[in-house]
């Protein structure tokens, strides 16, 4: 029974000491704001963690927002209110599906790839070596991956959103006949600039930052073996999602909690 | 070089087309238009009944919308709604004095929404004045209730 | 005397997850000599060199390069001191991103402000060296084991340090390329007056080349001499490790309980 208490405590320490590492870790990231060449390296990271996941967030977003006007016309039209499609699949995208959807596939995506390539460089001794040469690996390899992250999250999520709205208006009015006049009408009038647009990519942004931040501290923090490679992966994958639909109930709680 | 060119010229497209995203977001999704943020002026009207009415409801004119509720509070004075617009600056001083205002209902279970609609009088309402002349909401559970009421009168 | 010393370890002491490493090492590095330091594997003499270039803390003993602790430096006069040292991984540590140009071009791209024109020339020198000015386009992903370490001895030197570090240079080489290793660390000592201290448990190319030899086991320094003194120790144990004889001192069995006893309480068991 001791044991066990004792084993609690352990554990509980060991997870309090790793949230303080990273903590230590994103602020030692963030100050290495890029000099001029940085920039160069920022722009590398901001090709491959975003340019490079664009097909994947288009193909699904365009699903999604497809799948989302199937299901509500359903629904809508028992109500005689299918012209309401079209604010139903602006505001569920817009609000939750967008950032949600695209931040859980960008930890797929984008996350384990960077948590294996920081991850690679630690095994085979290239972090250190970058050490040794007088080079910060946090300013050189961490910094510019967090920053590429953090900005690149909300700009595919305005593709989602974008792609996804025109999914619904395909299926809703080319496909169902739902009056193309009033589906961007009744969403224009309901849909929000400040509230929904912006909330939106304010959850976005912090996705961005803390999906990337698990993803690098996990690369940058694993045991420097295959197996430990692929274990980071799959916590920069579990962590990831878990952080982004757990913050996104406390963000919405924040942002639209007056309306329930 | 020429592999560096590709990406940076990626990076660039990519931001550019996030941009105009977002620009498509705000114009065709949210119906916002940059210019009539500032163009606007103010009207107040008192209700004795809002019922659903919500800040940032719209306000139409013959359907039209032209323009915004931006707060609701209550008129301690006379324990009425008082509701605070912003209407397009093309129609100051076009309303007559005795402009109605009344709350409607898109639809059986849509938003409320304000509608007005001008009347006679040569003199019109300024920024900053009051619509006298208002409407209160439908609200539901009255109508079933005067209902009920007169058939039991019958 | 102390000024022909570049590397003074005195007494230091680090253990890691509970096991100590070392107890108490004692060595010193004479400038522009070959200094080996040898030992079983599992001595922890990666760990020995990482304390000496500063990224590992000890916990008892000072480490001082050329007068300096290199433990007590801010960060960033530790980072100016490594751009004088040198160190060559075992795994070479190319960056996989970059060609092996652009890896040896690294250091001088981050600490001078080189014109492109001179980056340009003492890069190709610096491959020049090592023989592999061909291979300039080539990507690390694209090179044999010995072409990686050489480019990594290019990146290493392409600062010309004081002080060069070879973790286990000779490891899972073939005969050619071990030759063609221990050549170009000789030259660059004998040509640039390079300070070398070369980490490695291959004896007979080590003691080759090698002005000063330290000898580590369980955490302490147990002999050290010339190559010469060395092959002449009495010390069985030493003999041992420099004469790789299988059974000695240090045992072939791992501890365990007599044999025929531990055959027979097995069989004991099984009826």
């Amino acid at each position: 029974m001791i044991n066990r208490i004792v084993a609690l405590g352990r554990v509980s320490l060991d997870a309090l000491e790793a949230l303080g590492r990273s903590a230590i870790f994103l602020v030692q990231a963030f100050i290495g704001i890029p000099r001029a060449e940085g920039f160069r390296l920022w722009l590398q990271q901001m090709h491959f963690v975003g340019v490079l996941s664009l097909p994947i967030i288009l193909v699904s977003g365009l699903f999604i927002g497809m799948v989302i006007a199937l299901q509500g016309y359903v629904v809508l039209v028992g109500f005689g209110a299918d012209e309401a499609l079209g604010q139903m699949v602006a505001l569920s995208l817009l609000r939750e599906l967008a950032p949600v959807v695209t931040a859980l596939l960008f930890a797929g995506r984008a996350g384990s790839a960077l948590t294996a390539e920081i991850g690679l460089m630690k095994a085979t001794e290239q972090l250190t070596s970058m050490e040794m040469i007088g080079v910060d690996p946090m300013r050189r390899v961490v910094a510019p991956r967090l920053w590429a992250g953090f900005v690149s999250l909300p700009v595919l999520t305005v593709f989602f959103s974008v792609v996804g709205i025109y999914g619904g208006y395909l299926v809703g009015v080319d496909w169902l006949g739902v009056y193309a006049g009033s589906f961007w009408s009744n969403m224009q009038s309901s849909v929000n600039f400040v509230n929904d647009i912006l909330n939106g990519m304010v959850k976005s942004v912090i996705f961005g930052l803390v999906v990337t931040w698990i993803a690098v501290f996990q690369g940058y923090d694993l045991v420097p073996t295959s197996e430990g490679i692929s274990r980071a992966t799959t916590r920069t994958v579990v962590y990831g999602s878990l952080a982004v639909l757990g913050l996104d109930f406390v963000l919405t709680a924040l942002m639209f909690g007056e309306f329930g | 070089m020429k592999r560096s060119k590709w990406i940076e010229g990626g990076v660039g497209l990519f931001v550019l087309a996030g941009f105009l995203g977002l620009v498509f977001l705000g114009l065709q999704v949210s119906g916002l238009t940059p210019s009539r943020a500032d163009q606007t002026f103010t009207l107040y009207a008192n209700f004795s009944n809002i019922g659903g009415l919500k800040a940032r409801s719209k306000v139409t004119m013959a359907g039209v919308t032209v323009g915004r509720i931006t707060s609701i509070e209550l008129d301690p004075k006379w324990y009425e709604g008082r509701v605070t617009m912003q209407i397009d600056e093309d129609l100051e001083g076009k309303l007559s004095q005795d402009t109605t205002a009344a709350i409607l209902t898109s639809g059986l279970l849509g938003e409320q929404y304000i509608g007005l609609s001008t009347g006679g009088d040569p003199e019109t309402l300024k920024d900053g004045d009051t619509i006298r002349d208002t409407q209160q909401a439908l609200v539901l559970e009255e109508l079933i209730q005067q209902f009920v009421s007169s058939m039991g009168k019958d | 005397m102390t000024d022909s010393i570049l590397v003074d370890v005195k007494g230091l002491k680090f253990s890691r997850s509970g096991r100590e490493i070392f107890s108490g090492v004692d060595l010193r590095v004479q400038r522009g000599k070959i200094t080996a330091i040898m030992g079983p594997s599992g001595t922890g003499k990666t760990t020995l060199l990482k304390l000496i270039g500063g990224q590992l803390t000890p916990e008892a003993g000072q480490v001082h390069i050329a007068g300096q602790d290199v433990h007590r430096l801010s960060r960033k006069a530790l980072f100016r001191m490594r751009r004088c040292m040198g160190m060559l991984f075992q795994s070479g540590a190319l960056f996989s991103d970059l060609s092996v140009f652009e890896n040896v071009a690294f250091p001088l791209r981050v600490h001078t402000d080189l014109p492109e024109s001179m980056i340009r020339d003492l890069v190709l020198i610096k491959l020049q060296a090592v023989g592999l000015r061909g291979a300039r386009h080539l990507m690390p992903a694209e090179l044999s084991g010995g072409m990686t370490r050489r480019v990594a001895l290019a990146r290493a030197i392409a600062l010309d340090p004081d002080l060069i570090m070879y973790d286990e240079p000779f490891v899972g080489q073939d005969p050619i390329s071990m030759g063609v290793l221990v050549q170009l660390i000789r030259n660059l000592n004998q040509a640039l007056n390079m300070t070398a201290i070369v980490v490695s448990h291959d004896i007979k190319e080590t003691l080759t080349i090698a002005d000063y030899v330290y000898v580590i086991s369980d955490g302490k320094v147990m002999a050290h001499g010339t190559p010469q003194s060395l092959n002449a120790e009495a010390d069985p144990r030493v003999s041992q490790f420099v004469h790789g004889k299988p059974d000695g001192p240090v045992p072939f069995h791992y501890p365990a309980a007599n044999f025929y006893d531990d055959i027979l309480a097995g069989r004991g068991q099984q009826r």
